[in-house]
């Protein structure tokens, strides 16, 4: 288990838990549920935000944020 | 008839291609307004259906799910939940990206569960064959039971047979469900209906989640007492119900793709970003993309500003001689023409900057603008999705306003919107064209580079420098309504498509012609009533002064101006400006550029009675040569350059931008605000200057 601002480039991962609740709610809606699929795809200059694949479909989020999905390596 | 009109509501999530349909769907015969109370655009074409069936379609803002959370989602779901609503439709659309079905029937199983008609237009099936993912759409519609439809909505392909299965789905009654809600959640959702008096269980379920948000009074404090009994925690309801229904949404999905290996190269996107996103490329391409811009902005329209010019200035001689001569034909030409001209004057600029914008929103190339920007301005309150907005402020704050709707935290808009006058737009342009011409030799130079150019940079620098400042102070100041995120979908890059850009345009300037227009033309009638009258019979005695001497109408314009209100105003507010270095003619100067600042070099012109007041260099000789009658010296020294500038810079004197922030907030609380406090930062900042240059 680890957050997801600690994920590296190269391996996948799949959400665990996302901790905060309003940020659930907003991830959850967008199909980033427990169990899906997790890589990093990118890092923003000074690296933040940081850009993942997520059930196809490339979206970006703050590092702050990231800190509160809780993802596993598969 | 109109009312009896078939009602269709698109939706989809952003990115889906919704927009794109809309307009293949209405072309031009679009209208944009607002939702009743609140600053949500309302889009709404006309089209028809077949020969007979003549349909109204709604665009709701771009959605993820029914839950509201931002006021672009309360619509979307008010609309789609309250049968009594106006925009209440017949039948929902709703556009599905292939590329993301998963995440794309999320909302349409929302809404199938509110037991409305609902139609799927699968939008973009060819990118997603291509990438290996396989749609049977026959078995998606079983699996649904509802119409499915492959569209491709650029192409405008899949259009006609959309039309049929709308006709179609009209006469069918549905009463299916996709996820039953009851399953989670069985006593509190029947008393829900109970007290709703309606049997609609997912349409009780979202009430129950956005009690909080809606103030429908006695039903609110009922759902509330309920919640309480039944223990229901709406976010941690919603979670749930979230999570049970994408399990079953992956079992469709599953059920009715098949992925096949295609041959994956380095995808275009990749490749894209690898640049675009660079740590040092990226900023390189962003700054090259803005050069462009402002580069093709400004020489751009300087043709159609030159004509429309033109045509406003022989169409106000002409009107003038026509219509026989009196406080009508004053009013028409001086105020009213005036007005309009002044208003028309930005649409190309206004037109131009939202092509480019359009254009790269359309390629995808905007996320990544925020995507790398969001860090550095979050310090100072802002947002990646901020940088649009305050870019295009350099070009005019109108537009650029118009652009932070984008921006979902409201603290972060509002942020946004504030500080976009601060950036040097391009009215202020001939305002300091004519005073560093009068400050500066053009020979001048330092080391290779021309002194006037640095200047006049330095001044676009400042701008923006005061505006991050401001905003820094502001994030202090603003009381945060939700926390701010930059959770936003980097769609892959695609090739824009030229109807979205042209429709963006239009769109955009009817805003600005319709909108702030209304507020624009009050304000020419105000400003030109202000400097054509006069107290008593002061003008009858100017005229009675220069009767008989030929050549003397500037003298007289002049002179007019001077016991005129404004003229009044002008010299009463001397006292205020003279710390700043100002005289009452200046003053005069400071009201009139309240229209638009460019005003200034005409009100000038006019004040010192220089004939012919199109013609910059006259101007400049014309004031160089105005001495101060107390020292007998030159007037225009640097110290009152640079005040000037200073106040140019920072003022709020810009009707057609405080009626655009009164539109976009729907206050006049927030322009009243920029108003004062860039008031205050011009007077202090040129103060200063005067004080110390002096």
């Amino acid at each position: 288990m680890q957050k997801l601002s600690e994920i590296s480039f190269g391996k996948e991962y799949v959400i665990h838990e996302i901790l905060d609740t309003e940020l659930a709610q907003k991830l959850l809606e967008m199909g980033c549920t427990p169990g899906e699929k997790i890589t990093l795809e990118r890092k923003a200059p000074f690296n933040d935000p940081i850009a993942i694949i997520v059930s196809s479909f490339m979206l970006s989020i703050r590092r702050v944020d990231a800190k509160q999905i809780i993802v596993k390596q598969v | 008839m109109e009312s009896n009109k078939i009602k269709i509501a698109l939706a989809g999530n952003p990115n889906s291609g919704k927009t794109t349909l809309f307009n293949a769907l209405t072309g031009l015969r679009q209208k944009v307004g607002n939702y009743p109370g609140i600053t949500v655009e309302k889009k709404t074409g006309n089209s028809k259906l077949d020969e007979t069936t003549d349909v109204e379609i709604i665009d709701l803002p771009g959605t993820y799910s029914l839950y509201p959370k931002s006021i672009d989602e309360r619509v979307a779901q008010q609309v789609l939940c309250n049968k009594e609503d106006d925009s209440y439709p017949d039948i929902t659309v709703v556009v599905a990206d292939a590329t993301n079905l998963r995440r794309s029937i999320f909302l349409l199983t929302q809404i199938i569960d509110l037991k409305m008609n609902v139609v799927l237009a699968l939008n973009m099936i060819d990118i997603s064959i291509s990438k290996g993912i396989i749609i049977d759409v026959n078995h998606l519609s079983n699996k649904l039971q509802i119409p499915v439809v492959a569209i491709n909505a650029r192409k405008h392909e899949g259009i006609n047979k959309l039309k049929k299965a709308i006709i179609h789905t009209r006469k069918e009654k549905i009463n299916s469900f996709f996820f039953d809600i009851k399953l989670l959640f069985k006593d509190v959702i029947e008393d829900t209906n109970k007290i709703r008096g309606i049997e609609n269980n997912y349409a009780s379920f979202l009430a129950l989640c956005m009690q909080e948000m809606s103030g429908e009074g006695k039903i609110r404090i009922q759902l509330f007492d309920l919640c309480k009994k039944h223990g229901f925690n709406y976010s941690r309801a919603q979670a749930q119900e979230t999570i049970r229904r994408y399990k079953k949404i992956d079992e469709v999905v599953e059920n009715c793709t098949t992925i096949v290996e295609v041959q994956k190269n380095k995808s275009f996107t990749k490749w894209l970003d690898d640049v675009l996103i660079h740590p040092f490329l990226g900023y390189v391409v962003f700054l090259s993309v803005l050069f462009l811009i402002f580069q093709a902005i400004f020489s751009w329209s300087e043709y159609p500003m030159d004509l429309i010019d033109s045509f406003f200035t022989n169409l106000s001689m002409w009107t003038a001689s026509v219509l026989p001569k009196g406080v009508l034909n004053d009013l028409i030409v001086k105020g009213i023409l005036a007005g309009l001209g002044g208003i028309i004057i930005f649409v190309p600029q206004i037109a131009f900057l939202f092509a480019f914008i359009a254009f790269l929103e359309d390629t995808g190339y905007m996320a990544r603008v925020g995507f790398i920007t969001d860090k550095l301005l979050r310090g100072f309150g802002l947002n990646g999705k901020s940088i649009i907005p305050l870019l295009s402020g350099a070009a005019c704050a109108v537009p650029a306003v118009m652009t932070a709707r984008t921006i979902s935290s409201w603290k972060e808009r509002m942020i946004t919107i504030m500080v976009i006058p601060l950036m040097s737009c391009s009215a202020r342009l001939p305002v300091y064209t004519l005073i560093i011409a009068m400050m500066i030799p053009a020979e001048q130079s330092w080391g290779p580079f021309n002194l006037q150019g640095l200047v006049m940079m330095a001044f676009y620098l400042l701008g923006f420098l005061a505006a991050l400042a401001t905003a820094f102070l502001l994030k202090f100041i603003l009381k945060a309504k939700e926390r701010s995120y930059f959770i936003v979908e980097m769609p892959s890059y695609k090739i824009p498509d030229w109807h979205t850009v042209l429709y963006t345009i239009v769109e955009k300037v009817k805003i600005f012609l319709f909108d702030a227009g209304k507020v624009i033309i009050t304000i020419s009638i105000i400003l030109w009533f202000l400097s054509s009258y006069a107290p008593g019979n002061r003008f009858e005695k100017i005229d009675a002064k220069w009767a008989g001497i030929e050549d003397a109408e500037a003298s007289i314009t002049a002179e007019k101006l001077e016991v005129s209100y404004a003229g009044i105003i002008g010299k009463s507010i001397e006292p205020a400006i003279k710390p700043l270095g100002f005289d009452w003619k200046i003053g005069i100067a400071l009201i009139t550029s309240f229209a638009a600042r460019e005003v200034f070099v005409g009100t000038m012109s006019t004040i010192y009675s220089v004939g012919d007041n199109s013609n910059t260099q006259s101007i400049r000789e014309r004031l160089e040569s105005v001495k101060n009658p107390d020292t007998g010296k030159k007037f225009f020294t640097n110290a009152v350059g640079v005040s000037l500038m200073l106040f140019y810079a920072f003022a709020m004197q810009c009707m057609s931008t405080l009626a655009i922030v009164r539109r976009e907030t729907n206050s006049w609380k927030w322009p009243i605000a920029q108003f004062l406090y860039m008031g205050v930062l011009a007077y202090i900042s040129s103060f200063i200057a005067y004080q110390i240059l002096v």
